[in-house]
Formats: structure tokens, C-alpha cells, sequence
């Protein structure tokens, strides 16, 4: 049964054609890698779904209900929360008041808020910096706190947008075990994704945008071997010289 | 945090005791120190906290001090009440201007345009009606009582100013520790992900300017019984403005202390400057002070000077919460 579905979705701008016609559905509990070379309009495809940009044609669907025009707080609201993919963390206030921000979507006082982001930064582990303002956080740590304010508002379904990008191969393992488990506590995510580690690991299936269009779908390990995959991302020459 | 407790009720009571030792200029001081601690808490509200600047913020002044003097001169209202209503016509006005700069994306420099208009055009309305006095201004009428809010010597207007800055204090500790303290800074900090996080922004601006016009124009109330004379080009206008935010800027912007502790150190100043060089012919030279002690503070105490007092305190007080 789909969680999140999106109906013929179209965006473009000014001339260029960002997504086009793009429908697809995640299934509850699934876990749905979203690829493609860069500018395929990966990016497009979540501001569309998450509110903070009208598509120009085609509806996304919430457990059956339309999305169309509601604003990014109702959308949140409704149980669909995003990452960003340039980490956006609240710089001069600490770990645990940044996860507080998005518990208190959820809870109603602020005590209750601060137990709730208490647990999410002891599961998301850390702990260890929680007051510490978020300015002092490297790289790896902020995409954990963006990820961590996230799942503080108690997602239905969750769009990470390369939260593995930047990373080395043991803070990804690490990653790829905390996104598993949250998907295991029942939150279906729709994941964008540079690290093929990452998404040949967690995605159930994989759909592949090029220029704003589909152009495969499926389980990870058959769409990698697409030919229009493997043109899309290195070339028709590549295709040739490799007979 | 019994430590500060202490400390705290200590500086309470110094500042309850002080005027036993004070003159009535030194008095006037202190008036001076706690009006612009409380003017500078109210602008924190929306800039220092939510993160939008107003460069327009006497407009709010001008509107409690007017309504007030208004009502109290025509009908004889008394300005206890004439104040609130004085507060409700800044909340709309305030309102007004947020629903402009918030629902339609006017941001930054044209949000900081927009207040500066705001307080311009009302200067100028003000300026042309007959029953405001006009150019020439209002004098208040003297009549002291406390029905009135008018009262002989310094002392009284003493224990009121200081009444507003500690009140300011508790509601602005109150807002930080809410909800919408905890929105506010988050929009401050970045206000897509805010949004991103299910925060109704565009409700929590509102709010914001709101709750910061509706603290300034009070102080406007306690202007006009104070100095008794009311002109629009003071009252509305661009100096008073900036005046007003020079305090929570030095002190410390988006901190409950930094208006008192930047009040506390730049209103002496003004005030022991400006009588100081206007004996030597030199008026408007204590404005030069101040402009180039506010360029230190930026280039040298970007976070304002309450870092530091806070690193003197911290013997007494302990630690805090996420410095």
C-alpha cells in the first residue's frame, strides 16, 4: 500500500524543465531510493513534495490525501518531514534546543519536548555534544542533527537529501544502520543519494531520473546494470568503448 | 542556581536602595538607563530574537506617547488606560507592516525600508494634524497625581522605569523559555528549516512584532509623562530609532541581559557626554562617542559585551545552559 505517491509531477523553470511528468509511489514501510547524475532534478522533486515549491502540474498524495497547496509547516504537520541537502542547522543554540524545535511540532510543552529530542539525540548518538551550540559541529555530526531534528517530529515518511554525501565509509556504515533502524520502528523514506554504498544498502528499490524524466525503476541491483542508466550517468561513449 | 538567585536578589536590592543616595540628576540617569534598558528589550523581541530588523521602531514610541497625551488631554482618560489603547494601535499598525514584510517575502534590506517608511510616514501625518499639535508639538498638561501617571520629582518615575525594565525582563525570560521564544530563534537561525521542522512562521513573526510593538509603545506612554513634551521629529523619528537599538546591539543582541547591560554602560554616557560637551559648545559631539564605540563592539564584541560580563560573573553565577 503506498504511503506517498506522486501524480504525474511537473516543474519547470523559466524554459528548462527541472521534473517532468514524474509519478511514482513509496510503499508504507519501504525504503525508496531516488538517483540520478546531478541536475537530474532530484532536489526539484523533494521541494515539490515537501511544499517549498509549487509543482506546476501533477498532485502528491499523504495516505491518500492531496498535499496540493499546503504550505511546508502543514505539510510536516501531516507526518512528511525532509533533510536538507546543504544542512541547515539553528547555528548559535545548542544540539538538544535544535531537536527541541522539531519535538515541540509534536509535543505540547516544552518539558515533554526535551525528553522527546533527549531520546532521538541518545538513539542518533549525540549524546556527547548535545549542549554544545550546533556551530561547533563538523560535517558528519550537523547531517546527524538535521537527520535527528527530523525524526523529532515524528515522521510518517522521511526525504533525506544526501545525508551521506561528505562522509567516509565508517561514518556511511554507521548511518546506514540508525536509517535502517528508524525505517524498522515503521517510517517509510524516500532517500536521495549520491554514496552507491548507501543506496545499494538500504533501498528496496531504486528509481532513476535524468533531465527531470524516469528513465529506469526497480531493485538497485538490476537498474545499475540499465544500459540507459549507465548512459545517463557516464556517456554513451562509455557504452561503445565497452562494445 | 541559588548562586544566582542570591546575586540577583543582591542587585534587586542595590538598585531599590539606590535613589537614597542619589541626586536628582543622578536619579534622571537611572530613569534614563531603565527606559532605554526596557525600549532596547522590546526591539530584542523582533530583532534581536526573531531576526528582523527594524530601523523604525520609534514609530512605536511616537504612537504610545501620542495616544496617551491624546486621550488624556481631550477626554481625560487616564494614561493608565490611555496606554493600553495606545499599545492596541501599535499592535495594528505593527501587524500591518508584519502581515506586508511576512506573507508577501518583503526580507532584509526592504523589510528594513519598510519599517523606516512606516515611522516616516507617520512622522510626516503626524507632523500636519491640527489636533497632534502639529510641527509645534504637544506640551503636556501638569497635573501630578498618580491617576494622572504625573508626579513631582525623579524619584516616583525612578521606581516606574525600573518597574518596566524588570517586567520586561521576566516576559521576555517568560517568551524565551516558550514555544515561541524557541520558534522565534529557530526562524532567526534559518527560517526554511524552520518550516521544514512544522513551525508556522509566518504566525511566530506576527507575534513577534506584535508582542515588540506593543512593549515599545508603552514606553511612549511613559515618555510623554515624563519629559511632558511631545514633538513628532523626535518622537518618530530616525534618531530616536537608532538610538533605541544601540543598546541591545552593544549589550548583546537576542540576550534577555544585553539591553540592561548595554543601557547600563551607553546611557551614562550619553547623558554625562551630552552635558558635558554642550557646556563646551560641542553638541552632538557625544553622538561621535558613541558611533565609534559601537564600530568597536562590532569589530571586537561581535556577540556584544556581555560575554565578557558573563566570563567576569562566572565565579558567582556558575555555569549556564548552552553558552
Amino acid at each position: 500500500m503506498s504511503i506517498l505517491s506522486a501524480n504525474q509531477l511537473t516543474k519547470s523553470f523559466g524554459g528548462l524543465m527541472a521534473v517532468g511528468s514524474l509519478s511514482f509511489e513509496l510503499n508504507e514501510g519501504e525504503i525508496l531510493g531516488l538517483i540520478g547524475p546531478n541536475g537530474a532534478g532530484k532536489t526539484t522533486v523533494f521541494n515539490c513534495l515537501s511544499g517549498f515549491l509549487p509543482p506546476d502540474e501533477g498532485e502528491v498524495f499523504l495516505e491518500g490525501q492531496s498535499l496540493a497547496g499546503l504550505p511546508p509547516f502543514q505539510i510536516c504537520r501531516r507526518g512528511l518531514a525532509r533533510t536538507f541537502q546543504i544542512v541547515k542547522p539553528f547555528l548559535t543554540i545548542s544540539v538538544l534546543d535544535n531537536v527541541m524545535v522539531g519535538a515541540l511540532t509534536r509535543e505540547k510543552s516544552t518539558a515533554q519536548a526535551q525528553t522527546a529530542a533527549g531520546e532521538i539525540i541518545e538513539f542518533m548518538g549525540l549524546a556527547r555534544v548535545a549542549r554544545q551550540e550546533a556551530q561547533g559541529l563538523p560535517l558528519p555530526l550537523r547531517k546527524r542533527l538535521e537527520l535527528a531534528r527530523a525524526l523529532a517530529t515524528q515522521p510518517k515518511v522521511l526525504l533525506l537529501d544526501e545525508v551521506m554525501a561528505g562522509l567516509n565509509p565508517t561514518e556511511v556504515d554507521e548511518l546506514i544502520g540508525l536509517i535502517q533502524e528508524v525505517n524498522r520502528r515503521g517510517v517509510s523514506i524516500l532517500l536521495i543519494e549520491h554514496v552507491m554504498r548507501g543506496v545499494m544498502a538500504l533501498s528496496q528499490r531504486v528509481i532513476v531520473i535524468n533531465y527531470g524524466l524516469k528513465i529506469a525503476e526497480g531493485a538497485p541491483a538490476e537498474v545499475v546494470k540499465d544500459q540507459g542508466v549507465i548512459e545517463a550517468y557516464l556517456g554513451k561513449e562509455f557504452l561503445i568503448a565497452q562494445g | 542556581m541559588t548562586r544566582r538567585h542570591v546575586f540577583f536578589a543582591a542587585v534587586l536590592l542595590v538598585l531599590l536602595a539606590l535613589p537614597l543616595f542619589l541626586d536628582k540628576y543622578a536619579l534622571g540617569i537611572f530613569v534614563m538607563i531603565f527606559f532605554y534598558a526596557y525600549v532596547g528589550q522590546s526591539w530584542n523581541v523582533l530583532t534581536g530574537y526573531t531576526g528582523h530588523i527594524s530601523l523604525g521602531h520609534a514609530l512605536y514610541i511616537g504612537i504610545g506617547a501620542y495616544a496617551t497625551t491624546f486621550l488624556a488631554q481631550t477626554f481625560g482618560i487616564t494614561p493608565w488606560i490611555g496606554m493600553l489603547v495606545g499599545g492596541i494601535a501599535a499592535v495594528l499598525i505593527a501587524l500591518f507592516l508584519g502581515f506586508l514584510g511576512f506573507r508577501f517575502g518583503i526580507r532584509g534590506v526592504y523589510f528594513v525600508i519598510m519599517t523606516i517608511a512606516f515611522a516616516e510616514i507617520t512622522r510626516l501625518i503626524v507632523s500636519h494634524v491640527e489636533a497632534l499639535g502639529s510641527f509645534s508639538g504637544i506640551f503636556v498638561d501638569f497635573n501630578p497625581s498618580f491617576w494622572n501617571f504625573q508626579f513631582r520629582g525623579n524619584l516616583p518615575y525612578y521606581y516606574i522605569s525600573l518597574g518596566f525594565m524588570l517586567a520586561s525582563l521576566v516576559a521576555v525570560h517568560l517568551i524565551e523559555i516558550s514555544k515561541l521564544g524557541r520558534f522565534m530563534v529557530a526562524i532567526r537561525e534559518d527560517e526554511e528549516a524552520a518550516q521544514a521542522l512544522g513551525v508556522d512562521t509566518f504566525r511566530c513573526n506576527m507575534f513577534a512584532i506584535a508582542i515588540s510593538a506593543f512593549m515599545t509603545s508603552l514606553a511612549g506612554a511613559f515618555y510623554a509623562n515624563y519629559i511632558y513634551y511631545l514633538h513628532p521629529n523626535s518622537l518618530f523619528g530616525m534618531a530616536l530609532s537608532i538610538e533605541l537599538i544601540l543598546r541591545p546591539i552593544v549589550g548583546g543582541l537576542g540576550t534577555l541581559f544585553g539591553p540592561v547591560i548595554g543601557s547600563f554602560i551607553l546611557t551614562p554616557l550619553s547623558e554625562i557626554s551630552r552635558a558635558y560637551f554642550s557646556k563646551g559648545g560641542l553638541e552632538g559631539l557625544h553622538l561621535i562617542l558613541y558611533g565609534i564605540l559601537a564600530i568597536l563592539v562590532v569589530l571586537f564584541m561581535p556577540k556584544g559585551i556581555i560575554v565578557y560580563v558573563k566570563r567576569a560573573l562566572h565565579p558567582i553565577l556558575g555555569t549556564t545552559n548552552a553558552e
